[in-house]
């Protein structure tokens, strides 16, 4: 807001059309995360901390996705693209290790296996929300 | 499992199969709309409208049999995916209509497809026992 550089008019922002659609499945995937991670927490932390503590950040990190790029703007853009990177490198990390440690993850997260039991939707999710971010660059300029 | 859906699940029967139809139906029509370079029309706001209908009437059939003295598999989950469902159709519509665009259908299409999930969810967490 303060920032002189989006007094310019920007052509394309991050919460518009295409944007629009990636940032209502955030949002489903935020309503998602946070109800199992609050479920699991409340209901059975001790079973599997990492796991539930995990599911919890990936809640966090779709809530600030969501908002980085419904509120566009540098700060917005900065934040969704963090959560996009952090979300990317979570998917595959936890991928990876829940396919070669089942104990570290013994109970499902949004990420396990790539996120499959989704679909896959959180593997694909932070690749759009970076190319997207990609598309629009030239609006914060 | 089979054993506990024959007790006679709430969420189970009629409302939820054409909760389901519905909201497939819905999701090809906005799918076919995107495609196509239309705008959200009447029709999938209607459709969402009736959809909205027929989750508060499958939540109001699953709350009766509550108050009948019924219980869900998993209490928790349950009410969690039962509230998350009566909330999907308004969420479309609020930013379907934010987005005049062939992205506003998409979002339509987007949240058509979720909610089958939801139901068929729900229905899990209610037969589930002591899962």
């Amino acid at each position: 807001m303060v920032d002189t550089a989006e007094t310019a008019a920007p052509r394309r922002t991050t919460n518009r059309g295409p944007g629009r659609l990636l940032i209502a499945v955030y949002i489903l995937f935020a309503i998602a995360a946070t109800s199992r991670a609050a479920l699991q927490i409340a209901t059975k932390f001790d079973e599997a901390p990492v796991a539930y503590s995990l599911s919890a950040v990936a809640a966090l990190i779709y809530i600030v996705a969501a908002a980085g790029l419904a509120r566009a703007g540098h700060a917005g853009r900065r934040l969704a693209l963090a959560c996009c990177s952090v979300e990317l490198v979570g998917v595959l990390a936890v991928g990876v290790l829940s396919l070669a440690d089942k104990a570290l993850f013994p109970d499902e997260t949004v990420w396990s296996q790539f996120g499959s039991g989704y679909g896959y939707v959180p593997l694909v999710l932070p690749v759009l929300g970076l190319a997207w971010l990609w598309r629009t660059r030239d609006a914060s300029r | 499992m089979t054993g506990a859906a024959a007790a006679g699940s709430p969420v189970d029967g009629f409302l939820a199969t054409a909760s389901i139809v519905l909201s497939l139906v819905l999701a090809l029509w906005s799918l076919v709309s995107a495609v196509r370079n239309r705008p959200p029309d009447r029709w999938q706001l209607v459709g969402l409208g009736v959809l909205e209908l027929a989750l508060l009437a499958l939540a109001v059939v699953a709350l009766v049999a509550l108050a009948g003295g019924e219980r869900p598999g998993e209490p928790g989950a349950f009410f969690g995916y039962l509230v998350t469902l009566v909330c999907l159709p308004p969420l479309a519509a609020v930013l379907a209509r934010m987005e005049p665009t062939r992205w506003g259908s998409g979002i339509v299409c987007a949240v058509c497809l979720v909610t089958p999930v939801v139901v068929v969810r729900l229905q899990q967490t209610w037969e589930v026992l002591g899962g």
